[in-house]
């Protein structure tokens, strides 16, 4: 134990670029040095976190007792830092990324963005950083409603339903944590995450505890499973950088992160084992898998197919934990931050091709990859990467999934991962078919077709996505992010995620 | 010297009311400088009081140096030493903010007003300070009086509101003295102390049972518990705003003051433990919350809506006063909860209703849907709104989230889950209602303005005498939230718990 205000630091720098970025809301260079400063300087603070967990000590920032048993403060562990080191390092790529994508489509509202985007941030830092669930549930909210005017950003009547369905699902689920909170309260007397689970001791009917239990998975609606997944595809109509940081690494994974919170400090492997409790969840998380990645083939929208595509591989990092077996957390654990990588390569490459195509829709990217080549490379990579194809990292997670997957001893669990994977290859192989192969798409009418509005028949010259420098801005963060992609699966200690990994999952099953 | 401050609060306020009344035959101006003069005495005063309250002790001031029997006592303990100083801030806040607004909406009657406004702050003050039922009586009518004629002030429909307001609060008042009329014939005296032990051996009598029943539907009415609300939402929709702020903010809850005071400190926890009173009173609150909270969904005029949400408010107080009688030592237990949403909801109220005065001086606006736009026109104030909002829903480190987490730890502890259930639904209901101001105000895009974007943003904001008030506030939303989660205020509550008998304290 050391304490430490390394936390507050690494906090301070998203609240405190906030304010500036609204200050300077008149420059926009200004503005966007301050959120470039923040990333930059947050992500310098978390790794700096990382030599000491990494020597086994916990670094631990008290603020104030706010109830007997549980504090204010924050408390780092090799899991949490796994977390925080995904989404700091992502913030700077899409920082990036956004000056590209916001003044290429002359965005408005800008400043309120940015100023959001700090925002969240500051509450997915705050989720990985906190040592207990009361903690963690204030920054939970602060991810929740600071994202609000991020999804409703475009302000047509289709962006302000999906912010009201947004809000709807996750302050609703906001509601079941909180009461699940309390009654875990009530129940053990603390909220603090532990490695062997707090309530194992506690006077409670099992009832009980799968009660509490169903409260938590629906509290944590931000993971979207199946039947709360829905909020994830409409939020799609956000800003493509929204899309790619949030709702594919801050505030889902946040959601999982609670999730293997509950199930690994909260509950305990053990408890969850005795209780019957992880194969429940292992089952629930399977149909996830399976059905979501059915509802991807069906999507032509890009964006909306990777969301259901995120729905599938988040699913496959709640699934891991539920095995409750060392290495299905291991698993469970580097597919945060690899899924993370992976998952934002392909939403930066979907909105680069909405950028400089203005191309929404798969069955309109017909020779985007001659004009885009490095774009779709870039692409490419990430979608292999999703198959779980080596040299890419998600083989790594997904194998150590498989293995999870064995060593519980339960092989339909194998049956259901590969089916998932399988189906990966379903739906993203079409995406990569029309764009490499596929002709350039004649107009032709069907017959019987009686619109035809005219502009739709003028042929957008191929734009080439080296064309302005603008688009650098794009095309940059989205090839870090891609060969990152490729390097995690050759050196998996890059960033020591995976010691950060397995110095968790030591932690929690002791020993094994 | 503070020992003199109690009786101070109170005389000052009622000669400052006379000296505005013959100040604004002289010059017009003067009042309103009067009135903030007075109340920010009054306010330090009040801060001394609770001082001097928490280090040496109570303070018992008699009137004239009668003996208490005879005389009026003035008692200051904890709980009404914190109830002054919130009644006096938010008093103080609201008259600096009148000052334009009353310019704008009541040029003819500013002297008048002012006159009015420092009496409903004396009847405030009065309620709080005194030791002595019957005085409190007198208080609690020239408090509503003078809030009737504050009502009324804007004229035509306000006419109305304030005239269901008189008669509704006037059959309040009478049931408040029959009760106090029923006690003196059982017990001789009208002190509260004195009462308080003049009582236990009538207990079981049906007429000090009555009494109490009396005392309960006299201050339902006062404060707008559920079925007892119907004059309400006019009243604090047709007032002007700094008066709804008031109304909303202090008025009904120095009623749940006084219902707190005739429970704990006339009658006793031993008392209350007799009957099922609290058990009733506690569901009839969730039903307020979940009820309030639903018809102010329905409302399309925004101080409506604020007002049938000061409905489900009062029932988050009573229905954390119904869980106050746990005999656990937790920091959520006794009158902790109570009183701390007592400030919580007087910040925030006052915020809002202050906000919905502002859309009114700038642009007449009422409606919800005329909001379009407005978070470009004025956007410190509609920030402030939405602060203010969040902290409604309940959306943490808010006042509103602390209020909420406490009343769930409370209800948690009394096995009673449903409680716990319509508090959760009451904050979705909450984000329902907020919610739709908020879009309307920032997303809904104006008519005829398809890129709302570029066209050029006019900002008219609101003058700076009307925007500190609402800014301070709002950013005392979230400060107080933090310090209540941080536990900085709770040794005052925690002493509110001793005086009462309610085993409370640092667990």
């Amino acid at each position: 134990m050391t304490e430490s205000i390394y936390p507050l630091l690494a906090l301070s720098c998203p609240a405190l670029g906030s304010v500036l970025i609204l200050i300077s809301g008149k420059r926009p260079n200004v503005r966007e040095a301050w959120t470039l400063l923040a990333s930059l300087f947050q992500f310098v603070i978390i790794l700096s976190m990382v030599p000491a967990i990494l020597d086994g000590k916990k670094i631990v920032c008290f603020l104030f007792t706010m109830f007997p048993g549980i504090d204010f403060g924050f408390h780092v562990d090799a899991f949490g830092l796994l977390f925080a080191l995904t989404a700091s390092s992502l913030w700077i790529l899409v920082s990036i990324y956004s000056i590209g994508y916001m003044r290429a489509l002359e965005e408005h509202a800008q400043t309120r963005f940015y100023f959001c985007f700090a925002l969240a941030i500051l509450g997915a830092m705050g989720v990985s950083l906190s040592g207990n669930l009361a903690t963690m549930y204030i920054f939970y909210e602060i991810l929740t409603v600071s994202t609000y005017p991020l999804v409703a950003h475009e302000q047509s009547s289709e962006a302000l339903f999906a912010g009201r369905k947004y809000l709807a699902y996750l302050l609703t689920g906001g509601c079941f944590l909180l009461g699940a909170i309390a009654l875990t309260y009530s129940i053990s007397g603390t909220t603090d995450f532990r490695p062997g689970g707090v309530l194992t001791g506690a006077m409670a009917s099992p009832s009980m505890f799968i009660l509490l239990f169903i409260l938590f998975i629906i509290g944590f609606m931000k993971a979207a499973y199946f039947p709360f997944h829905s909020w994830l595809p409409t939020a799609m109509v956000a800003p493509t950088p929204v899309s790619a940081l949030l709702h594919a690494v801050a505030v889902v994974k946040a959601g999982v992160f609670g999730v293997v919170r509950i199930v690994t400090y909260i509950y305990g492997v053990d408890l969850m084992g005795e209780l019957g409790l992880g194969i429940l969840l292992a089952f629930f998380a399977g149909f996830t898998m399976i059905v979501a990645s059915l509802f991807a083939i069906a999507q032509d929208n890009l964006k909306r197919r990777l969301a259901y595509s995120t729905i599938s591989q988040l699913s496959f990092i709640v699934f891991g934990v539920a095995l409750l077996s060392p290495m299905g957390v291991t698993g469970a654990m580097i597919h945060i931050p690899f899924h993370g990588f992976m998952k934002i390569t392909l939403f930066l490459c979907a909105g680069s091709i909405l950028v400089v195509s203005g191309k929404k829709n798969i069955s309109e990217m017909s020779g985007v990859g001659r004009t885009m080549p490095i774009t779709m490379l870039a692409f490419t990579v990430g979608v292999l990467g999703m198959c779980g194809v080596p040299p890419i990292a998600g083989f790594i997670s997904k194998w150590y999934l498989g293995l999870g997957a064995i060593q519980s001893g339960h092989f339909i669990f194998l049956a259901l991962l590969l089916i998932a994977s399988l189906l990966d290859v379903v739906y993203f192989y079409p995406i990569i078919r029309t764009a490499f192969f596929q002709k350039i798409w004649t107009h032709e009418l069907l017959p019987g077709d009686q619109e035809a509005p005219v502009e739709v028949f003028i042929q957008r010259p191929p734009v080439l996505e080296m064309r302005r420098p603008l688009y650098f801005f794009m095309l940059i963060p989205l090839t870090i992010t891609a060969s990152f992609s490729i390097l995690f699966c050759l050196f998996p200690n890059l960033f020591s995620i995976y010691s950060l990994a397995q110095m968790a999952v030591r932690d929690l099953f002791r020993g094994l | 010297m503070v020992e003199h401050f109690p009786v101070l609060v109170v005389v000052l306020s009622l000669l400052s009311s006379i000296t505005i009344f013959i100040a604004g035959w002289i010059s017009r101006k003067t009042p309103c400088y009067l009135s903030t003069a007075t109340l920010l005495g009054q306010f330090i005063a009040s801060l001394f009081i609770l001082h001097h309250v928490m280090t040496i002790g109570p303070i018992h001031y008699r009137l004239g140096g009668w003996v208490p029997p005879w005389g009026i006592e003035y008692v200051m303990d904890a709980l009404n030493a914190y109830i002054l100083v919130v009644l006096l801030f938010l008093g103080l806040v609201c008259v600096i903010y009148s000052k334009r607004n009353i310019e704008h909406e009541l040029p003819q009657k500013v002297v008048s007003f002012y006159t009015i406004y420092q009496l409903l702050i004396t009847g405030l003050c009065g309620i709080t300070v005194t030791g002595d039922i019957f005085n409190m009586y007198v208080f609690i009518e020239i408090t509503c009086l003078s809030a009737y004629a504050l009502i009324a002030s804007r004229g035509k429909i306000a006419l109305k509101a304030s005239f269901t307001y008189l008669v509704l609060g006037s059959i309040g008042a009478c049931f408040f003295l029959l009760g106090i009329g029923f006690l003196y014939s059982v017990t001789g005296s009208l002190n509260i102390h004195d009462l308080s032990i003049f009582l236990p051996p009538f207990y079981g009598n049906k007429v000090v049972r009555a009494a109490f029943v009396f005392f309960i539907v006299g201050l339902s009415i006062k404060m707008a518990l559920f079925p007892l609300h119907t004059w309400l939402p006019d009243a604090h929709a047709f007032a002007p705003s700094e008066i709804s702020a008031m109304l909303s903010g202090i008025i009904i809850e120095v009623s749940t003051y006084a219902f707190i005071r005739v429970a704990f400190s006339v009658f006793t926890v031993n008392f209350i433990k007799l009957l099922p009173v609290f058990e009733i009173l506690s569901w009839i609150a969730a039903l307020a919350i979940v009820i309030g909270s639903v018809l102010a969904i329905a409302q399309s005029n925004l101080k409506r809506m604020l007002a049938y949400s000061s409905v489900a408010n009062m029932g988050y107080i009573m229905l954390a006063v119904g869980l106050s009688m746990s005999a656990a030592r937790y920091p959520w237990s006794g009158l902790t909860p109570a009183s701390m949403h007592i400030l919580n909801h007087a910040l925030m109220k006052g915020c809002l209703f202050l906000i919905a005065g502002a859309f009114i001086y700038k642009a007449d606006l009422w409606e919800i849907k005329d909001f379009k736009g407005l978070g470009r026109r004025m956007p410190y104030t509609c920030a402030a709104f939405v602060v203010a909002a969040l902290s409604m829903i309940g959306v943490p480190p808010s006042v509103g989230f602390a209020s909420k987490l406490y009343i769930i730890l409370a209800s948690l502890e009394a096995k009673k889950f449903v409680f716990v259930a319509v508090l959760l639904l009451s904050s979705l209901l909450n984000l329902i209602y907020f919610w739709r101001v908020i879009e309307t105000m920032y997303m809904k895009r104006e008519e005829g303005t398809e890129h709302a974007h570029s066209s050029p943003v006019l900002r008219d904001e609101i003058p700076l005498s009307m925007l500190i008030p609402i800014l301070t506030l709002s950013s005392l939303c979230i400060l107080m939230g933090i310090l209540w989660l941080a536990k900085i205020p709770t040794p005052i509550l925690d002493r509110v718990n001793l005086l009462f008998g309610l085993v409370g304290g640092p667990g």
